[in-house]
């Protein structure tokens, strides 16, 4: 039977790690790359008599998201242990939630290939502390204790996703998402967002799920798309060989592009979860959650962009970016809303090309929105050409400087004085008079050819409007 | 030696200086605790002692004095840690080879609240591993005996804190109980414990058993000495999120009240089979006294006292075998020699555990598994909660409840030691004020015609650690119970007859 008789059922759970600046039950910092175990106490060392103090900031993120993304946000959540005993877990719990998380319910917006949106059902958001990392050497393992206790959300999926395109689709959706609201980085490369995927199929048409199993150490949106369809393959070739999945966890193996076993059911870890008793409910006043602000989702900003005239290209491109759709908003809020879609010209023009070229850093840019908004008045003015302007814009972007200066600096200035451009009109006019001829019979597009004369003349800093405002007064006066 | 209080005046009046003090519990320590006391069975209340570092601080608190700068009552005051407490770069164990050499980095909260009322600490005490016993017995350094009679334990976890202080080794001291760990020894020794409502004191750096359960408490000599000491260590830490944000009273001026007008419950069930007619006869001769004074007392029931030592036993557990799991050999404590990360583990835990932890924690570990939990854990969760409202529904016409802390006075050294259940039914009228996060007292009550200690256990509501004070301190008022020496005078110094 071919593999297309088959329909894959996929479940997703997302960890992704708060971009809090400490920890969830210590004070200790979060940053990544600090030299190993320099990021500790001991609270996230678990020594003994040690006790966790829960860190206010991580629960407004995580109730961030649940509103984000439609959740019911539990006003009471317990806080539980989940057991086992690993060297990157240093107290031989992880505190995590089980039986009521923060957030229950809501869904992920994911774009559809035509266009559509389609709406990805969760089944709950919880919060839980990061473990360490085992840093494995040829002759002994060694523990960096600096990420446990680093508050993460745990975002679990219904399985609903149908393909491995549809769940890379929600992974990048999901992703942008939490970085729109600035509580994850979305960094897969340093672990800040992993994915685990639970996999089934079963024949289309059929009401029952299939027997899951559970793909780990998929660290990238392309090997989430290989795990899945290599594990689709997988488990329609046993069931066409009439077997029987197993259930089981299977790890990705990124080099091969294939799953292989890594522990079956029965070596699945008893996680003895129990209510936490070191810390009490969590509890949520509606005030508290009605506090936390939710910015507008990736698909409402690509609507607002529409409707402000960007065209659908662009939209997609400056959406699809979190600094791209903040620096875009912040022009447009600095320029004005009829600027959006030359403002949004700019950032997928000028500015991206700046920022694969190294010389601009978004995250921390030189320039101001307002920098911007003022070269776009500069040129609206007739102060600065077309050309002039983008080369201010250019140096704006990359030097920060104000645009007054640089036009100074660069002499961009547009003359607009009268008599100066009436001395190149006179001129220019005096040595074509085979154009003028032309021109008195008809022939009204040569006054860009005159125009265009005298901007070489003054070398591009003639106001154009102004010369074919002169050229025209002469030629139909006379 | 001084009560407690009683030094706290005299050091107030400039009569003894705090190295004075200290110098008499250092003096008697060495002739009556340690294998250099050259006795034939020394006491062991204390693991290690911290003399330099209890120097220092005397001299500090005598420099305070004269400065007039002193930092409140128990500025100068010998104070004695049971080995639970982490205190920075001073060996801890918790009673366990597990944790043999274990430096903390840092001071439990309550260690930090002494230093910062000027306390004296002398010491770690001996205690039984991980909290886990009621004799002391189980300690990896060897047992604790009890100053009345070297052959019988002082109880326990925190047997080598009372000890210390019934045999005027110090004039105070800090234990913790989690099912009858501070008042269980106080009783079998003749002092006065407390064990303050749960959240009352913090946890923070105070070596996990049950997490629910555990609290902080004093021990002293009289009602006036536990509650100077509670005043210090009470109150909300934010590093413990258990922690309660009620004030904290004056104890020492909330024990003076008079008792008067209170009713006390006498609950049929902390009467009933199993409590040594001794002991019975002394509690209510107790309870008699109070009466005198104007305590009304009332027969109460609190049904569902039967069932606390099983709830306990599923709770505590579950709670310990999570607690203890970071003592894994990876980061600190003892490492096994071993090769992969399994046997690293298990052979690490195996010669780091004594046999009662690992009983516990396979039970604890057993009623938390798959397909258990419901059956023990749960519904232990759920009998908790009718314990609690016993009480509860107790409180509404009584001010306290009253009971014998110990069903026996001070049992034999290894007498229960291969029979667990024996052991844990020692704690059967403890158990439950834990299971009920309410404070409770153990006063001295009278003795056995043997001459062993009685105690009487006081139970209060919520926070109404001075409403047992009260008790205990009229209960002290009438009668000499607390003034009895233990007969260490066979070593054959008179002057230890104070």
């Amino acid at each position: 039977m071919p593999v297309s008789d088959y329909e894959p059922v996929i479940g997703l759970e997302v960890h992704a790690q708060l971009l809090t600046r400490s920890k969830l039950f210590c004070s200790c910092a979060t940053a990544f790359g600090a030299p190993p175990n320099t990021q500790v106490c001991p609270t996230c060392l678990g020594l003994p008599g040690a006790l966790p103090a829960l860190n206010r900031r991580a629960v407004e993120m995580a109730v961030k998201a649940g509103k984000a993304l439609g959740c019911k946000v539990q006003r009471r959540s317990i806080w539980a242990r989940k057991n086992y005993f690993y060297p990157d877990l240093p107290k031989g719990y992880q505190i995590s939630q089980y039986e009521i998380p923060i957030c229950e319910g809501g869904s992920v917006p994911v774009p559809a290939p035509d266009g559509s949106i389609r709406e990805v059902g969760l089944v709950r958001i919880h919060l839980e502390e990061d473990a360490g990392k085992n840093v494995h050497g040829a002759a002994e393992s060694e523990v960096d204790l600096n990420r446990s206790g680093v508050p993460l959300i745990e975002i679990v999926s219904k399985p609903e996703i149908g393909g491995a395109e549809e769940a890379s689709e929600y992974l990048k959706s999901l992703r942008l998402v939490l970085m729109y609201l600035g509580v994850n980085d979305g960094n897969l490369e340093e672990g800040s967002f992993r994915c685990d995927a639970n996999v089934s199929i079963r024949r289309r048409g059929a009401q029952k799920l299939g027997t899951r199993v559970e793909l780990k150490n998929i660290n990238s949106f392309r090997f989430v798309r290989q795990a899945i369809e290599f594990e689709i393959e997988r488990q329609a070739g046993v069931l066409d060989g009439g077997g029987q999945i197993t259930q089981e966890t299977r790890l990705f193996d990124s080099e091969k592009g294939e799953t292989r076993s890594m522990r079956s059911k029965e070596e699945a870890n008893d996680y003895r979860y129990f209510p936490e008793p070191d810390l009490p409910p969590l509890t949520l006043t509606d005030a508290f959650v009605e506090a936390v602000e939710v910015p507008r989702l990736p698909h409402q900003r690509a609507a607002d962009l529409l409707a402000a005239g960007v065209s659908a290209a662009d939209a997609r491109t400056i959406v699809n970016d979190v600094r791209l759709v903040e620096l875009h908003g912040a022009i447009a809020a600095a320029a004005g809303a009829a600027h959006a879609r030359r403002a949004a010209h700019l950032v997928v023009g000028e500015v991206s090309r700046l920022r694969n070229e190294k010389l601009i850093d978004l995250g921390a840019p030189r320039f101001t929105p307002d920098q911007i908004a003022e070269v776009f008045r500069l040129q609206d003015a007739g102060a600065l050409g077309s050309t002039a302007a983008r080369e201010v814009l250019s140096e704006v972007l990359t030097t920060g400087k104000p645009p007054a200066r640089i036009v100074e600096e660069k002499g961009l200035a547009l003359v607009s004085d009268d008599a100066a451009l009436s001395a190149v009109v006179s001129a220019i006019l005096a040595r074509s008079p085979g154009e003028i001829e032309k021109y008195k019979a008809g022939k009204k597009n040569l006054l860009g050819f005159f125009v265009g004369q005298a901007m070489k003349e003054l070398k591009g800093k003639g106001n154009p409007s102004a010369l074919g405002a002169l050229f025209q007064k002469r030629l139909d006066d006379g | 030696m001084r009560a407690l209080g009683e030094l706290s005046d005299a050091l107030a009046r400039g009569e003894v200086t705090a190295s004075g003090a200290l110098g008499q519990c250092l003096d008697r320590i060495g002739r009556l605790d340690g294998a250099a006391s050259g006795r034939a069975a020394p006491l062991r209340a204390f693991l290690r002692l911290t003399v330099e570092e209890a120097r220092a601080q005397a001299e500090a608190s005598d420099g305070r004095r004269r400065e007039g700068k002193a930092l409140g009552p128990l500025d100068g005051v010998p104070v004695a840690l049971k080995d639970i407490f982490c205190q920075e770069g001073v060996e801890t164990t918790a009673g366990s080879k597990i944790l043999a050499g274990y430096l903390p980095p840092y001071d439990a909260t309550v260690v930090a609240r002494l230093r910062a009322a000027g306390a004296v600490l002398l010491g770690k005490t001996n205690m039984d591993e991980f909290a886990m016993g009621s004799s002391t017995e189980n300690s990896a350094f060897g047992p604790t005996r009890n100053p009345w009679d070297p052959q019988r334990t002082p109880g326990g976890s925190s047997g080598g804190s009372a000890a210390a202080v019934a045999a005027r080794l110090c004039p105070g001291a800090l234990g913790t109980d989690t099912g009858g760990s501070i008042r269980q020894p106080a009783a079998l020794v003749g002092c006065v414990g407390l064990k303050p409502t749960y959240g009352r004191v913090s946890r923070y750096g105070v070596i996990a058993f049950a997490s629910s359960l555990d609290q902080v408490g004093p021990l002293a000599q009289d009602v006036r000495g536990v509650a100077l000491l509670l005043s210090a260590i009470a109150g909300k830490d934010e590093r413990d999120q258990t922690s309660s944000a009620r004030p904290v009273p004056d104890y020492g001026a909330e024990m003076q009240k008079p008792a008067a007008g209170m009713t006390v419950g006498v609950p049929r069930e902390y009467f009933g089979g199993g409590l040594d007619g001794e002991v019975e006869a002394a509690v209510r001769a107790g309870i008699a006294v109070l009466e005198k004074q104007g305590v009304r007392t009332r027969p109460i029931s609190l049904p569902n006292s039967p069932h606390a030592i099983a709830t306990y036993y599923i709770v505590a557990t579950a709670e310990a075998s999570s607690n203890l799991a970071r003592y894994d050999g990876v980061r600190y404590g003892h490492r096994a020699r071993a090769g992969a990360l399994l046997e690293l583990y298990e052979k690490t835990r195996a010669e780091g555990f004594g046999a009662e932890v690992k009983r516990r924690i396979m039970l604890g570990t057993y009623v938390l598994s798959a397909g258990y939990y419901d059956a023990y854990y749960l519904r232990a969760q759920k009998v908790r909660t009718l314990i609690r409202d016993d009480f509860a529904r107790a409180f509404g016409e009584v001010d306290a409840v009253v009971s014998p802390t110990s069903p026996h006075a001070a049992f034999k050294l290894g007498e229960k030691l291969s029979d667990p259940l024996a052991m844990y039914l020692n704690d059967i009228y403890t158990v439950p004020v834990n299971l009920a996060g309410l404070p409770g007292l153990s006063a001295p009550c009278g003795f056995t015609r043997g001459g062993l200690p009685i105690g009487m256990q006081l139970i209060g509501r919520p926070f109404d650690e001075s409403g047992l004070l009260r008790l205990a301190r009229a209960l002290e008022r009438e009668t000499e119970w607390h003034r009895r020496l233990p007969p260490l005078q066979e070593d054959g110094d008179a002057r230890l007859r104070l």
